[in-house]
């Protein structure tokens, strides 16, 4: 057993970290955030051409590098640490893990688009009445002919304004909850009836409303098994879920560096606040709170790869009630250690508190997470 | 023991009760209520609306304009208050710098500034923290030189609270450096419009501009703006800190936010499409969210009734700041885990421009992020939690 990183992934990690701090310091992500714009056409570039890392997890017959989920740890937890803003979450890990389970044939194409970054899928999974149930979805694909006719409407699709494909979840058949009936489309937003309002999130990334308005799709979009995506949506969930719960660490880790440089300079009754005991020990339990992070995302990131669906599910939900109440807990008192500071927007603790605060809600939180745990485990309750 | 508002008691709230819904405007209610926030103007009208009935400084003695009304009338005022969510008035002039005046000011001052409190017509604004000073405050460095009858001020006070709108602020400076931290400082009022006093903008990490620094460049202020003896300040300051502690625990504004997730919740719906509300997780959480709140309404009770007694209010007031902060920030958690997906998009940066075809996520939505984000102050300011429990350590526990 062993929890170190390959000298490939260190390499990785290390380009990454290396980019990042020549490229991505707090004040270029906020003049980015002030343009309203979420994006750098250059810095997907770099991340395409530069780095290779849109690549890094894709297989090598796609033209990949041949890594997976532990590549994808790798670069989220850097990206964490940078707040990186555009949607490497959606484009490279949900899109990548869409093309390597379903066995879809266009996926080889889309995979080399991704890759070269020509292509930005974007996924729009979620709807607003919806919650973290996946299966409920308004959103409906009708067959006519050589085609399917999309209408709906998808909540919050991350990286939506800058995306040039989306991927949707859609009900070809059954009710509004129904397990069976789910099915996954490639959209290009180009396409006639996709109408998009943009705006940015509160925690600096961009975002879109994506409505679609008897929107046909050929049928070769189709990803995976009509009405049977389910299983396939879950799986790809989980997938991001441990890719976003690695950049939460690396968020998390940022909060708690701050803090303890914060706590050694500020000094108030004649001292640095880092010798008041009630703090050290408050600055203890966060970095506690970090290290049990860390280790669940670990664990659940080896885990994801199983083939026994209730391993996998019990690993991440049990991984993400860890994450997100860390991230409760982490981000609060970064905030409350940093005083007046730490709620000013000029200071940086409070942008990683504002994300870690919504990476502890995406794809469910605590609640829902436990709740998947317990069931896994002992069955529905009564 | 007996848990019953007397006859009185209630005749009272009833009056109230009637005066807040003939008197109240609907329009900054429902402004307010679809997410706009309140501008200068709307507490200012307010302001003169209690003024002309009488009640806009209740707690202040009679004869400078108070109701006279016991602990317990100020209490059901402040209940009814929350139950419509007034505007609370600001609380600089009010709450602050007033019963200063009134307690420690000349009759020169308290002729010239109080019937300004009184009528709304003068906005105050707080000098205390610095960015060397918050938790540790005596350690304050704004220096004010006595040259003949005037004071020369330089220095940087920050956290200034609505600032830009202020008529007049109240100052904590050091006039004598060589004393003793506590001893040395004084208690001046400065016209903001004296020139060398600089307002700048604090953004918030909401996008609000609540706060500012406040800088002072050889402000130039008479000797008769000082409140009390010269070096005496602090004297002043600590009064001001232990005065009009009552509502400080903010459990009707606690309660309402309650009942505000419970209209959410009960329009959301859970994981298994049935309402929030339902959901057994989500409800166990409010409930808890009460029980505490119902703990923390009877904390706050018995001490008001010691203050009925004729006792003032002690050191364990802290006990209704930490509690009452740490439920507020709750109440806003629970909102924010409430509205889901909707909890992401910053409604700053979608200003209403009619596409209501495309609506992003339901109003109540909007403010759920920011108001968790922002009231993480309030286990910051006025004493942070952490002074709060090393006051009752001392104080309360005698440690």
């Amino acid at each position: 057993m062993d929890f170190d990183f390959t000298e490939e992934q260190t390499m990785l990690r290390d380009m990454v970290a290396s980019y990042l701090s020549d490229n991505y310091s707090f004040d270029a992500r906020q003049g980015v955030i002030k343009s309203g714009s979420g994006f750098r056409p250059a810095v997907w570039t770099a991340f395409a051409e530069e780095l290779g890392i849109l690549g890094a997890s894709f297989s090598e017959d796609q033209g990949g590098l041949g890594g997976g989920a532990i590549e994808n740890l790798v670069v989220m937890e850097q990206f964490g640490k940078a707040l990186v803003l555009e949607d490497y979450l959606g484009a490279v890990v949900v899109a990548g893990g869409f093309i390597r389970h379903s066995g879809w044939s266009g996926g080889p194409a889309l995979a080399e688009q991704i890759i070269a970054g020509s292509a930005i899928p974007a996924f729009a999974y979620a709807e607003p009445q919806g919650r973290y149930n996946w299966a409920d979805l308004k959103t409906t694909a009708k067959k006519d002919g050589g085609a399917y006719v999309l209408n709906g409407h998808k909540a919050v699709v991350v990286g939506g304004p800058n995306a040039t494909h989306f991927i949707v979840t859609a009900r070809t058949s059954g009710g509004q909850r129904d397990a069976a009936g789910v099915s996954v489309f490639l959209v290009d937003k180009s396409t006639k009836g996709v109408v998009t309002r943009d705006y940015p999130n509160i925690d600096g990334p961009t975002a879109s409303e994506v409505y679609f308005e008897n929107v046909s799709v050929p049928t070769a979009n189709l990803i995976g098994q009509e009405g049977k995506a389910l299983p396939l949506v879950e799986r790809v969930i989980d997938e991001a879920t441990v890719a976003s719960m690695a950049e939460a660490c690396g968020v998390m880790e940022k909060l708690h560096t701050l803090t303890m440089e914060y706590t050694q300079t500020r000094k108030q009754f004649g001292q640095p606040i880092a010798q008041f005991q009630v703090l050290q020990h408050r600055m203890v339990d966060m970095f506690i709170q970090l290290q049990q992070s860390i280790s669940m995302t670990y664990m659940a990131t080896m885990k994801i790869d199983s083939e026994d669906a209730v391993e996998r599910a019990k690993a991440v939900a049990s991984a993400k009630v860890q994450v997100a109440k860390a991230c409760k807990f982490v981000g609060e008192n970064a905030i409350q250690l940093h005083g007046g500071m730490g709620m000013t927007e000029e200071m940086a603790v409070s942008h990683y508190f504002k994300r870690a605060s919504l990476l502890r809600y995406l794809f469910g939180g605590e609640d829902h997470h436990m709740v998947r745990y317990e069931t896994l485990s002992f069955g529905k309750a009564k | 023991m007996n848990l019953e508002f007397t006859a009185e008691d209630n005749a009272f709230r009833a009056e109230i009760r009637a005066f807040l819904e003939e008197n109240y405007p609907k329009d900054i209610t429902e402004r307010l209520g679809a997410g706009e926030e309140a501008t200068k103007e709307d507490y200012v009208r307010w302001h003169k609306i209690l003024a002309a009935k009488g009640w806009s400084v209740i707690s202040w003695p009679v004869q400078y304009g108070g109701t006279g009304w016991t602990p317990t009338q100020k209490y059901i005022w402040n209940q009814e208050n929350a139950r419509i969510d007034a505007l609370p008035l600001i609380s600089f002039g009010v709450a602050m710098v007033g019963p200063v005046i009134y307690t420690f000011g000349t009759p020169e001052q308290k002729a010239k500034f109080l019937p300004g409190i009184v009528s709304g017509d003068v906005w105050w604004c707080q000098g205390y923290s610095e960015p060397g000073s918050g938790s540790d405050l005596a350690s304050l460095r704004t220096r004010a030189v006595r040259e003949g009858d005037h004071y020369i001020i330089n220095g940087q006070k920050t956290w200034t609270t609505m600032a830009q709108h202020a008529d007049w602020g109240f100052f904590l400076c050091r006039t004598d450096p060589d004393a003793k931290k506590q001893e040395g400082i004084s208690f001046i009022l400065v016209d903001m419009k004296t020139p060398g006093v600089t307002v700048r903008p604090i953004i918030l990490l909401d996008g609000a501009h609540e706060v500012n620094d406040v800088f002072l460049e050889d402000v130039k202020v008479p000797v008769e703006n000082r409140v009390f003896e010269e070096n005496k300040g602090w004297t002043a300051a600590k009064f001001l800190l232990a005065h009009e502690r009552s509502g400080i625990a903010g459990v009707a504004r606690s309660k309402r936010g309650i009942d505000k997730i419970r209209q959410i919740a009960g329009t959301e719906f859970a994981d298994d499409g049935g309402k929030l509300i339902d959901d057994a997780n989500f409800r166990r959480k409010v409930a808890e969210l009460e029980i505490d709140l119902t703990a923390l309404e009877y904390t706050e009770l018995r001490s008001l009734a010691g203050e009925n007694a004729g006792k003032g209010p002690g050191p364990e007031t802290s006990i209704l700041k930490i509690k009452g902060t740490e439920i507020q920030q709750r109440v806003t958690e629970l909102a924010l885990e409430a509205v889901g997906h909707y909890g992401a998009p910053y409604f700053r940066g979608f200003p209403n421009d009619g596409d209501n075809a495309h609506p992003i996520g339901p109003e109540y939505a909007h403010h759920a992020a920011p108001r968790y984000f922002n009231v993480r102050k309030t286990s910051i300011y006025g004493g942070s939690n952490e002074i709060q429990r090393n006051i009752i350590a001392k104080m309360v526990l005698g440690l």
